[in-house]
């Protein structure tokens, strides 16, 4: 395919090479002195200006893994070498005489570049860029052979620069955002602030993925002061609800399930890490603690239970134990998976292409890949053999929490009274024994008598028919076990051994699976073409040379590398979470690639900005709530998000950030919100995971032991989607139907579509209606204010569902429809009764009230704005 | 307000096609596009909503068979007499050296198939006596005998097959497929999966979207409780509530849309639509009942039964409403021991319905533009698992077999040839990799160019691999 260009690039265009054989080669490589003259262009930066073209289209045929034609535009010597035409493509100080700029320029097809088979052409922008740096003399700032991608250089930060007009500017983001809109020909300007209601909707939405109450808002609405909205924010960063909402995209990287997995998809105990990460974000831990804890929180000195559990981000990968499972294939496997979640969470760098072959865009070679590999090759094995048979179970370390000092006291004085008990029956176990012929006895004769004998099961009746010494052990020891059931003081025995089982297994501790480190550490080898039978050159835990240096003494094992990866020299790792964030906030990264911040990905719309951001974000001990306030504090953050046909056009994706985000709920979040409006929500915290309703049937599934979906009944019925079953062969339905993954695989970036099934879901997914009937009773039953009219209920609807004041039109249309559904009601009330059974009929309200709130919750509960933060 | 309404649903419109102008999945906007203006702007023709091929099509539909767990190739349709003979001796050294079984840990013995093979039709493709049916249709079948796969245990090897990858993240064929070419119904998903039995090892993820918009992902249609999940109103609401609730909530959408002008508004207003038009047309296309009897004959179905057969009609129905791909499930191949009793029981259940779902795509002319594939996740050895007297077969990966038939495939055609036992490929070999970028091409993709930009890579199916098998198109 590259064959093809070859002989393009070595078509000589004579005039320019005649013309510049000339320029002797000791200027042309000398640092180039730049003339300023005035009113000249601008001083054409390269990072910035010139290497993003380079990448977007030469590299793959001109990069540091390509060479077509000679011409390699890795630095400074290589542009102006000869290439294989004999001449140099770029001549600094003259576009005019390089033959780059002629290429780019060219309509023949024979000569165009990129060729068009190849890549897009350069825009007219681009190619008058690379023209004036030309002229400029082709300055490059480095001579090294690093590839010098953006995202591999430290982040500075940059001074936020100043604007014209008086834009509000309530912090660095909003002049560096202004600032773009400014320079954008189009002269956009920033969107006012959103409605105060719609403004505290939109940040408790994002801040606690749940909606301000009613009485918050009128608060705010007759205060929306920036000083009462800063409280505000204050006040939602402490509630314990901001860890339950951001442990959800964390969690989605985490590949965080209840379940291992693949055919045998048994349920695992692993949400003691899943409330270690609502807790950590709620306690504001340090990212990089927060980082290394989850790498290697096994390997800290003296580790903390907390830090152990912590370490069951790497045990959330998946395990195959399906009968005839290799486990050393399952085991590399996993590896695979947590050397390429590592990469994509803490560096935004795709490393699965380097398990087979060098990176073919991105400095990492397949070496590289392994010697991370090696970082996390001396784990034990997760899969084990039952016996010599072909059946397999999960296995590896599993971590039991320590009772607190009164379970435990309970624990011993529960287990010497067992011990007592069983003493007990032990005793009177022999002494039955002593008495059995006469029981035996008196059990034959009893079958004499045909009434009696209908007493005795017909399976006992045959065994006391058999010969004593005919009797298989089994059938000797039913006897025996009926002969103790017919003793009282034995039963009893029995009764308080159970009763004492029981309660020990209450106190059971809890478990979860957690990272350990064997003794002696593995081979390591490069395996070809990722096959784990193919081994290839031993390697040892290294990380990669196009990154910072590790820093370590001793043998570099996994707690190093954690904290080489959240070292400040990383020139990745605050950018890609401060964007992953920002993201969150407003839909769309600064990066768009959330994922990929290597040479493939999208440069940064507002590249001074990331790096602020970044920066900040280090300087503030890497606090996640200090940039999530600074972001939710800037103007552009508190802008209106309503839209026009102009400025959709203007700014499509807002980019530029010309208004506030406007972006659907994630599946959770569209539950969460909808058990908070309908006032049944359960803020439980914690435990083990909750079963809220679905359809029958979904959990049926090829593989031993298949676990069963016990409902919720209690209050965990209503608690929060970060706690509800994950199971990934069949996770939550209507999750699916929003866009949650399968949690098979790390998931940076949720897609957020909008499709029938999602209207299905909200309209009659059991669930949803048991909401419906949750908010149509709280719509019928209000008495706040006193003396409410069906009118200012509706009112009130809108409010709890939407927190703004409804429009006149809105409360018209509800009202009239609220009023027609009464009538068909209570012109028939069997439909009513149907509809809304009485155990959901509140005291003193009808059955055809009800069942006319319940449409009008249905419909509220469905809106796009209910589901959108807007 | 309506002008400036219709102005928004215009825009919505214009943006998908500048989106679609950016590479953002071409066919998903399309199929978006469709799904969110066919109603609001009823002049909008629907066959926007599907995406032109790469190059002329061979096949617009694909019916996909996977029996689940991996039949066994060498009872069904790979005729071994050499195998025969050699019933009972032990596995020749040199294959059993370093050769890795799920099961087998034992040097095993050969095992012929108990069962009789008859060359069928005018193309005399050998066929089992296990599928008689089958048998009678034998000659639009293309048989492929030298599938390899790269996995032997049940979950991996079913996501390599349906996904192109053994572990979980992946987009499958049918979302695929949808992606690249969008949507011929705008009352039903394109992506369509049908169950018999538990559902397989690797779980809902064999028609998951993986890293495609969820847009793509199978839907489920059951054929007990809601045919599609929350299809049904809730107890107690009719079809006319229903509709008044979805005007509201459209109307209340609108005041919004005219408000803060977002066009996701809008699509959302459609899917509304669409949701409300899925709820009569699901129950129609479930509802077999209107079927004549002489087609309830020929698959062996009962109207409101779950089996099979019932789901080989639906399927007709299905892609006869221009649904893209469907895929049925039939759980319980997987024969470790028992094989004969196992087999011969589950062929009872397929062979009739799959031999009277190809007849009567033919009869209808639809087969011609229908692939029907019949497969699994893997082969079974021609070694023996157990004892003698209950004998099954392990999973075998190296070579197996799976068939296609109609959709600009060769009819009474044979590909590929194993070794005498059935153990390695002899000619021909098709790795799955190469099957998948063969299907794609019969539906007019270029497998390298059915790409989604992701992690920075463009993703495909095939990977960094596949080749199209020429010889097998007709």
């Amino acid at each position: 395919m590259y064959g093809s260009q070859v002989a393009r690039f070595a078509i000589s265009i004579l005039s320019v090479v005649l013309a510049f054989n000339l320029i002797p080669p000791s200027i042309s490589q000398s640092a180039p002195k730049t003339e300023s003259k005035p009113g000249a262009a601008p001083q054409i930066d390269f990072k910035k200006a010139i290497q993003p073209i380079f990448v977007k289209h030469c590299q793959d045929c001109h990069g540091p893994d390509a060479r077509e034609g000679g011409l390699r535009l890795t630095n400074r010597k290589n542009i102006l070498m000869r290439n294989d035409s004999g001449e140099p493509a770029i001549v600094a100080g003259k576009s005019d005489a390089s033959i780059l700029m002629h290429r780019v320029s060219s309509q023949d097809e024979k000569e165009q570049m990129p060729p068009a088979d190849t890549g897009e052409r350069l825009s007219k922008q681009e190619i008058q860029i690379l023209k004036q740096w030309i002229d400029q003399g082709a300055i490059w700032p480095t001579d090294s052979d690093a590839p010098g991608h953006w995202a591999y250089t430290s982040p500075v930060k940059s001074p936020p620069p100043t604007m014209n007009g008086s834009p509000q500017v309530n912090n660095p983001i909003d002049a560096f955002v202004v600032d773009q809109l400014q320079r954008n020909t189009k002269s956009l300007s920033q969107a006012p602030e959103a409605e105060p209601a719609r403004l505290l909707r939109r940040v408790s939405l994002d801040l606690i993925g749940l909606p301000p109450t009613t009485e918050a808002v009128r608060a705010f609405e007759k205060n929306p002061s920036p000083e009462a909205y800063e409280k505000i924010v204050d006040s939602l960063l402490k509630s314990p609800r901001y860890g339950e909402k951001w442990a959800r995209p964390w969690l989605d990287m985490a590949r965080y399930a209840d379940s291992n997995g693949f055919q045998a998809d048994q349920l695992r105990k692993m949400w003691l890490y899943r409330d270690w990460v609502i807790n950590s974000l709620n306690q504001d831990l340090p990212f990089d603690q927060f980082s290394i804890q989850q790498i290697a929180g096994d390997l800290l000195p003296q580790p903390t239970i907390d830090q152990k559990i912590a370490t069951g981000f790497h045990r959330c990968t998946t395990c195959n134990v399906e009968a005839g499972v290799d486990p050393e294939e399952n085991r590399v496997n996993q590896i695979f998976d947590r050397v390429n979640t590592t990469g994509l969470v803490w560096l935004g760098t795709t490393f699965e292409c380097a398990q087979c072959h060098n990176h073919k865009y991105d400095p990492f070679s397949q070496q590289d890949y392994y010697q991370i590999f090696a970082f996390f090759n001396n784990t034990p094995l997760e899969v084990k053999q039952l016996g010599k048979s072909v059946t397999f179970d999960f296995t590896g370390a599993n971590f039991s929490l320590p009772l607190k000092a009164k379970e435990k006291k309970t624990r011993e004085e529960l287990t010497s009274q067992k011990v007592a008990v069983q003493k007990k029956m032990k005793t009177r176990e022999k002494e039955l024994q002593k008495g059995f012929p006469q029981w035996e006895e008196t059990m034959l004769a009893m079958l004499e008598n045909s009434e009696e004998s209908a007493k005795v099961p017909a399976p006992i009746q045959k065994i006391l028919r058999t010969k004593t010494k005919k009797r298989t052990d089994k059938q000797s020891k039913q006897l025996t076990s009926l002969q103790q059931k017919q003793d009282p003081s034995y039963a009893d025995l029995q009764k308080e051994q159970n009763r004492i089982l029981k309660e020990l297994k209450a106190l059971e501790p809890d478990t979860t699976l957690v990272m350990v480190e064997m003794d002696q550490p593995r081979m390591n080898n490069i395996f070809k073409r990722g096959d784990f039978l193919n081994k290839g050159a031993s390697v040892k835990p290294q990380t990669p040379d196009a990154l910072h240096p590790l820093k370590t003494q001793g043998q570099p094992n996994r707690l190093s590398f954690a904290k080489w990866l959240v070292a400040k020299e990383n020139p990745l790792v605050a950018r890609v979470t401060v964007n992953r964030w920002w993201a969150q906030f407003f839909g769309h990264g600064i990066v768009a690639t959330l994922e990929d911040f290597g040479s493939q990905g999208d440069a940064p719309t507002h590249p001074e900005l990331l790096d602020w951001l970044a920066v900040d974000f280090m300087e503030h001990n890497w606090s996640m709530k200090h940039i999530h306030k600074t972001i939710v504090m800037s103007a552009t953050y508190q802008q209106s998000s309503k839209v026009t046909p102009e400025l959709l056009e203007a700014d499509p994706y807002n980019q530029l950030y010309t208004r506030g985000p406007r972006l659907r709920l994630s599946a959770e979040s569209i539950r969460d919100n909808a058990l908070a409006i309908s006032g049944l929500l359960s803020t439980k915290m914690g435990g083990p995971p909750v079963y809220p309703p679905q359809p029958k049937g979904l959990w049926r599934h090829v593989g031993r032991n298949a676990p069963k979906y016990l409902t919720s009944t209690s209050e965990d019925r209503y608690r929060r989607g970060v706690y509800v079953i994950w199971r990934r062969s069949a996770p939550y339905p209507s999750f699916t139907n929003f866009d949650a993954p399968d949690r098979g695989a790390c998931v940076i970036n949720r897609s957020r579509t909008n499709t029938p099934l999602q209207a299905l879901t909200l309209l009659n997914d059991p669930a949803y209606i048991e909401i419906a009937i949750g908010l149509a009773r709280r719509l019928a039953t209000t008495e706040q204010p006193a003396n409410l009219t069906d009118r200012d209920r509706v009112a009130y609807a809108f409010r709890l569902c939407l927190a703004r004041k409804p429009k006149t039109e809105e409360v018209n249309h509800l009202t009239k429809v609220f009023q027609q559904e009464l009538k068909y009601f209570q012109d028939h009330p069997q439909a009513a009764q149907k509809l809304i059974s009485a155990e959901h009929r509140p005291e003193g309200v009808g059955a055809s009230r009800m069942a006319a709130w319940l449409y009008i919750a249905n419909i509220l509960l469905n809106l796009d704005e209910t589901i959108t933060k807007g | 307000m309506n002008d400036h309404l219709q102005q928004l649903l215009n825009y919505t419109r214009r943006e998908f096609f500048q989106r679609a102008g950016m590479g953002v999945g071409g066919a998903a906007l399309t199929a978006l596009l469709s799904d969110s203006l066919g109603a609001a702007t009823p002049s909008s023709n629907n066959s926007m909503a599907v995406q032109k091929s790469h190059f002329p099509p061979k096949a617009k539909n694909v019916i996909f068979l996977h029996m689940v767990g991996a039949p066994s190739h060498l009872d069904l349709y790979d005729a071994k007499p050499k195998l025969q003979e050699l019933d009972g001796q032990l596995v020749p050294d040199k294959l059993w050296e370093g050769l890795r079984l799920a099961f087998i840990r034992e040097q095993p013995k050969l095992m012929g198939s108990p069962f009789a093979f008859k060359q069928q039709g005018e193309a005399g493709i050998p066929i089992s006596e296990l599928m008689p049916h089958l048998g009678s249709v034998s000659d639009e079948l293309c048989m492929i005998h030298s599938l390899k796969t790269e996995h032997f245990n049940h979950a991996p090897a079913q996501l390599f097959f349906q996904t192109g990858f053994s572990r979980f993240g992946r987009p499958s064929l049918g979302s695929w497929v949808n992606y690249g070419l969008g949507s011929e119904n705008s009352n039903l998903p394109g992506f369509v999966v049908l169950i018999t039995g538990n559902v397989a090892g690797a779980g809902n993820s064999l028609w998951g979207s993986g890293f495609l918009p969820s847009i793509y992902q199978g839907v489920e249609f059951r054929s007990q409780g809601d045919p599609v999940l929350f299809l049904s109103n809730p107890k107690g609401m009719t079809g006319e509530d229903r509709k008044r609730i979805i005007d509201s909530v459209n109307h209340l959408n609108k005041v919004q849309l005219a408000d803060v002008g977002d066009p996701e508004i809008a699509t959302r207003i459609n899917q509304y639509e669409m949701a409300y038009r899925m709820q009569s047309a699901v129950p129609d296309l479930m509802d077999i009942s209107d079927e004549p009897k002489h087609i309830h004959e020929q698959y062996g179905t009962q109207p409101g039964k779950a089996s099979f057969a019932n789901n080989c009609l639906l399927a007709r129905r299905l892609v006869e409403r221009g649904v893209r791909f469907v895929q049925l499930f039939d759980q319980g191949w997987d024969h470790h021991g028992n094989l004969v009793k196992s087999i011969k029981n589950k062929c009872k259940q397929v062979d009739q319905p799959i031999a009277a779902l190809i007849r009567d795509l033919k009869q209808r002319g639809l087969l011609d533009d229908t692939l029907v594939v019949w497969g699994a996740e893997f082969g079974r050895t021609p070694m023996v698992q157990g004892d003698r007297k209950t004998p099954g077969r392990d999973h075998h990966k190296d070579a197996y077999t799976v068939w296609m038939a109609g959709g600009g495939v060769k009819r009474g055609f044979a590909y590929g040839k194993t070794d005498d036992i059935g153990f390695n490929v002899a000619e021909n070999p098709m790795h799955v990799n190469d099957f998948h970028a063969t299907l794609l091409h019969l539906l007019g993709m270029d497998h390298e160019r059915l790409t989604f930009k992701f992690q920075g890579l463009d993703m495909r199916v095939t990977g960094v691999a596949g080749n199209v098998v020429p010889e097998i198109i007709a």
